[in-house]
């Protein structure tokens, strides 16, 4: 299949198109499929969502490592009396991210059974597949805000229809919570793209209002709050993220695993795509406030998931927290900090991916996720607590798997540019093996209860569907260079981006000729917090 | 030869993987046998690299070499390699690591005899060996920071091993997360060198120019914080009493010889950027350290306790040693420890095995008939910790003393607790010795003592030959046999000198055995001849070591959870509260203007005329005005 598409003319091919086509080919073929033969149901979706898989695959071999612009790119008109195209197009920081969304899904359908009703179930995830896609490849703001609104309505379906008994709650709370975030980001779209017209003539074109920098300091400031406010909402950050533990909690295991691995990421990736990118001077204007909240998150995160009674609960916390990473890497505006971030976007994706199923499957076994109402877990299915142990020391950050090279990066990075906050956000390492170990031990160690004592051990096909993950956490712990060499282009024209629209100043670090200039530097870095 | 440096790490890990993927298939005793070969590969590994580097020119700076495996993470000007460093530090350090850690892979073929975990048990010990060399060859600070929490992670595994014991599990964690608090020093470290020098790596940082006072001691401290967590000082020493909750040759192992040394290594290896400030704040540190935990450990009644208090104790030497500018007399201390102490731990574990898993030396005595061989090696332990000439403990600890009695500022003062604390290690070991060995039997009718097996009995009778000619790696009596003082010359940025004249030496040589031996007669007194009434000499508030670390726990337990538990209360409560709040609000004013639409064409009406008559009155109104 790829030789085959590799066979055609690169430029031809539009293979993003095809990303975002293929999975909702595949869940119109679902919805045809006959209700009488429900065992088809995932195993079909299951091979659409891979054809996409591969396709992304095709993407990351193909992708040029020297380019720091877009790539693949393909515009057809859509409505051209407002400027509006579909334009789509990846660059290192979106890579990363459509790979992770082609083969999460694909994982996920095969992992998880839904119990009940698998043809709508695999419709949905197929769908999100799609609309992740287009909300990491738009390079057009109107088809990014589609994108990005259509990808609430699967999610909604999933926990509504799939999750646990307080689903409703949650997946209303979910809905109306996000949405209300993005209401104004329409508003702040519009605004943006019929003031930069000018002589020019509208346009949507992401790539060229980054270039126009035509909106007052002010307007500009205002439109990036309404599109922060989207994406904050969406990561989440302090003090608006009370929509994910419920949602997390609530939602069936596929859609927590989407949801942690896919859709949190479209809140710190809008930042940097169309906070940074578009609104270069108010992205600086606002940093200390956005960073503040970011460290904000990765400690109150980690307290307050410390105290959870359920599992997924306290994953979902976690989730806060190390997402929290990400917002201050972003706003640290460093090589190493934005690395860092994107890294830690995809890195956070497979350990709370992984740790989400894990606590899938212990849930089919126990019946619970009352962390009291388990003991002993270890002695009973060793297997099952191995593989938890690595993911969860993934997740603690532990050097050598996959959280560290990300949140370490993200923190080096911001040390220069933000160095309270980033000595601050480091007390967050012993936090985070305080709530996990402490879960652990209540869960996994101690005397095993009589029914804890029969907890089946980790079967073959659940090995399978973690050995991807596993392998990934190693691998990416341990040699993370093919992605770094790949996001870095897209990084550094970034903050080449930031440097000229703004008057911030990368520190360049440790030239020790420079060293006296670097306490020059620092006051000037605070010069900008005000 | 230097070249093979890679093999040094690389025969644990091939241990470790073997085990993880045959381990359980394979089982007892040839699991064991697996990872003992691994260590012992890594030990000749290490002895051929040693040649290697003696090989080559002392002074031209030949005896460091570089290997860089891959690019580890690139990013920007950030360049952080894995790499490994071969130097006379770090070789000195990988030699006693693989040939201590290869005779307690030994000993534990016969100690973890019949557990059910018994693979499981080497294969953590072979990943702990791996970290262990990682730390010590990385060459640059990420890498060592990989091993150092390599090591944490596995010395985690090891405590909790026995995890269906809940106090296992809770010391295992609890071990775990004071570390770290430890580790936010080492990244914050990380990051303020990176920040000034431009650089990780250990080389690139010694030929850096010197950063600014301030950060250069905010960096110093920094780095001590971080080897306060895993060598185990005041304030963060409270994991390691607990982590005797482990089997015993992974006390010997990772919580006496090898692990808990690393703090030392890793202020060694940065003594180019330590300043005077922060030497001061180390050396007092220390000091109170090991004169605090040689008081804990005068009171405890476990075998294993005692040993755990005392290894904090010459810990904290080794920091009093570092504090005075002495690394050589650091590194020379932490080996021959490593020795001494990996023999009383192992020892004390033979007496545990022998005694049917008792601890309890109130519950021992006269053993020395009953268990020659562990005797014995316990008493060449004992004279070794206690200072008597000739053996090995002896010449390190009087360097560190003749070290401190020269710090510049309050050197006296240093000296004197380092006399104190000698003197109450001399007084601990020798009542530990006679309590156990000595005396009248104290154990029940039921219990049959037996010597250990050879694979057990073996790696004590090499360590105790270590232990007695270690001392012999660094002479003081001759210019030429201080051998490890010239191999470690070349990695000091200030290579440390005693200016004291050989009289004063004497003196305070004289001085520190004469203490030594009053300690223990005070305990032979005591304990063996009852001459002086030891009720007294077992006070409470020492057997609990202060109550510092009781006091730790009700502040965790009380104010510590209460405030978390507020936080997720708060979040609960107040922040998902507004939000819940908006919705109800919404749904509320939904409900309160309902009635409008209420289907009634005259409602409507009514509506439509009054809204025109308000028009009316403000057009009216702004005509008027």
């Amino acid at each position: 299949m790829i030789q085959a598409l590799a066979a055609q003319t690169e430029a031809s091919f539009p293979v993003l198109n095809a990303l975002i086509i293929v999975p909702i080919v595949g869940a119109l073929v679902v919805t045809l499929l006959p209700k009488s033969r429900p065992e088809l149901m995932r195993p079909v979706g299951a091979i659409f969502s891979a054809i996409a898989g591969a396709l992304s695959l095709y993407v990351m071999a193909e992708f040029s490592i020297s380019q720091s612009d877009f790539q693949f790119q393909s515009i057809q008109s859509w409505i051209p009396s407002l400027g509006i195209n579909w334009h789509v197009g990846v660059d290192g920081i979106s890579l990363w991210l459509v790979v992770l969304t082609g083969l999460i899904t694909p994982l996920v359908l095969v992992a998880v059974d839904p119990h009940h009703d698998p043809k709508p179930y695999t419709a949905w995830l197929l769908l999100l597949q799609a609309g992740s896609f287009g909300a990491f490849m738009a390079l057009d703001l109107f088809l990014f805000f589609v994108m990005f609104e259509i990808v609430l309505v699967p999610m909604y379906m999933l926990i509504g229809g799939w999750g646990y008994d307080d689903r409703r709650y949650a997946a209303t709370k979910f809905f109306l919570y996000t949405m209300a975030g993005s209401a104004l980001m329409l508003v702040a779209i519009v605004s943006v793209a019929t003031l930069s017209a000018g002589d020019q003539g509208i346009t949507f074109s992401v790539i060229e209002l980054a270039e126009r920098q035509a909106l007052s300091t002010n307007t500009a400031r205002l439109c990036f709050l309404a599109f922060a406010l989207a994406f904050v909402i969406k990561v989440p950050i302090f003090p608006v993220h009370t929509w994910l533990p419920d949602a997390h909690t609530q939602a069936p295991t596929a859609g927590s695993v989407v949801l942690a691995a896919v859709m949190l990421k479209l809140g710190t990736y809008g930042l940097m795509r169309f906070g940074l990118y578009l609104f270069p001077e108010a992205s600086v204007w606002a940093a200390p406030t956005l960073a503040t909240l970011g460290v904000v998150g990765v400690i109150y995160g980690a307290i307050v998931a410390t105290m959870q009674k359920d599992l997924k609960r306290l994953v979902a916390y976690s989730s806060v927290a190390h997402m929290g990473f990400i917002v201050l890497g972003i706003f640290a505006f460093t090589t190493q900090s934005l690395e860092g971030g994107v890294l830690q976007m995809v890195n956070h994706g497979i350990s709370t991916g992984a740790l989400f199923l894990l606590v899938g499957m212990l849930y089919e076994r126990r019946k619970t996720r009352a962390i009291d109402e388990m003991s002993g877990i270890q002695s009973a299915a060793p297997i099952f607590a191995g593989f938890f142990t690595l993911v969860m020391l993934s997740s603690i950050g532990v050097p050598g798997l996959n959280g560290f090279v990300g949140e370490f990066l993200v923190l080096i990075g911001s040390y220069d540019t933000r160095r309270w906050w980033t000595i601050v956000a480091a007390t967050g390492v012993i936090l985070a093996a305080l709530y996990l170990l402490w879960a652990y031990q209540r869960v996994f160690h101690g005397e095993p209860t009589s029914e804890d004592e029969k907890t089946q051990d980790l079967t073959l096909k659940e090995g399978l569907i973690l050995a991807p993950f596993v392998a990934a956490i190693v691998f990416l712990g341990l040699y993370p260079k093919p992605l770094l060499e790949r996001i870095e282009p897209a990084v550094e024209e970034l903050i080449a981006h930031l440097e000229i629209h703004s008057d911030y100043v990368q520190p360049q670090l440790g030239d020790p000729v420079v060293l006296e200039e670097n306490h020059h530097q620092d006051s000037h870095a605070g010069e900008d917090d005000h | 030869m230097v070249e093979l440096v890679w093999l040094i790490p690389a025969l644990p890990l091939i241990g470790f993987l073997i085990l993880l993927l045959v381990g359980s298939r394979i089982g007892e005793p040839r699991a064991g046998w697996v990872a003992t070969t691994a260590a012992a590969g890594s030990f000749l590994a290490a002895v051929v690299v040693l040649a290697g580097l003696l090989g080559k020119d002392a002074h031209s700076g030949d005896r460091s070499y570089e290997l860089v495996l891959f690019q580890w993470l690139p990013s920007g000007s950030l360049k952080v390699e894995a790499g490994f460093l071969v130097d006379p530090l770090s070789i000195t350090m990988a030699l006693f690591v693989t040939g201590v850690g290869a005779l307690i892979h030994l000993y534990s073929i016969g100690y973890m005899h019949g557990d059910p975990k018994y693979s499981k048990f080497f294969l953590y010990l072979n990943l702990f060996l791996f970290s262990m060399l990682m730390l010590v060859f990385g060459n640059n600070l990420v890498v060592t920071f990989l091993g150092w929490e390599g090591v944490g992670a596995c010395s985690y595994f090891l405590i909790s091993f026995w995890h269906r014991r809940e106090s296992a599990a809770t010391a295992g964690k609890k071990a775990f997360v004071t570390n770290r608090v430890g580790d936010w020093g080492f990244m914050v470290a990380t990051f303020a060198i990176w920040s000034a020098l431009g650089t990780v790596t250990y080389t690139e940082i010694a030929s850096s120019p010197a950063m600014s006072a301030a950060a250069g001691t905010a960096v110093s401290l920094l780095l001590f914080v971080a080897a306060a967590g895993k060598s185990a000082q005041l304030p963060l020493y409270v994991w390691l009493p607990d982590a005797m909750e482990g089997p015993t040759p992974v006390s010997a192992m990772v919580h006496a010889a090898t692990m808990v040394t690393s703090g030392v290594y890793l202020l060694v290896r940065m003594n180019g950027l330590l300043t005077d400030d922060a030497l001061l704040v180390i050396a007092v540190i220390g000091a109170a350290t090991a004169l605090f935990a040689a008081l804990s450990a005068v009171a405890q009644h476990d075998i294993k306790k005692v040993l755990a208090y005392s290894t904090i104790s010459q810990l904290g030497f080794m920091f009093l040693a570092i504090g005075s500018g002495a690394y050589v007399a650091a590194i020379f201390h932490v080996i021959t420890h490593a020795f001494f102490k990996a023999l009383l731990f192992l020892g004390s574990g033979s007496v545990i095995h022998g005694m049917h898993d008792e601890q309890d030396m109130r519950k021992m005595g006269a053993l020395r008939a009953l268990m020659p061989i562990t005797a014995g090696t316990f008493i060449v332990g004992w004279l070794a910790i206690a200072g008597v000439p000739p053996f090995s403990g002896f010449w390190s600890k009087d360097e560190i003393l003749l070290a401190a009695w020269e710090q510049k500022n309050i050197g006296p003062l240093l000296w004197f607790v380092g006399l104190v604390t000698a003197l109450l290690t001399a007084y601990y070991m020798t009542r530990q010795v006679i309590l156990v060995f000595f005396g009248e039997q104290r154990w029940d009718e039921d219990v049959h003592p037996h010597e250990s097996s050879w694979t057990m009995t073996l790696p004590l009778c090499l360590l105790a030959g270590a232990a007695i000619v270690g001392g012999g790696i660094n002479l003081p009596l001759v210019k030429e046999w201080l051998v490890l003082e010239h191999f470690l010359e070349p990695i000091f940025a200030h290579p440390h000198h005693f200016s004291s004249g050989t009289s004063t030496k004497v003196v305070l040589a004289v001085i520190s055995v004469v203490i030594g031996v009053l300690g223990i007669t005070i305990a032979t007194l005591a304990w063996l001849f009852r001459r002086i009434p030891t009720e007294q000499l077992e006070p409470e508030f020492l057997e609990n070591a202060m109550y510092v670390d009781s006091t730790y726990a009700r502040v965790v337990s009380g104010p510590g959870t209460s405030s978390f538990q507020k936080a997720a209360d708060f979040d609960k409560g107040v922040v998902d509260g507004a939000v819940n709040g908006v919705g109800a609000a919404v749904r509320k004013l939904g409900q309160l203007i309902q009635p409008a639409q209420s289907g009634y064409m005259r409602n409507y009406a009514t509506g439509v005329a009054i809204g025109a008559l308000m028009i009316l009155v403000v057009l009216a109104w702004g005509l008027l005005l």
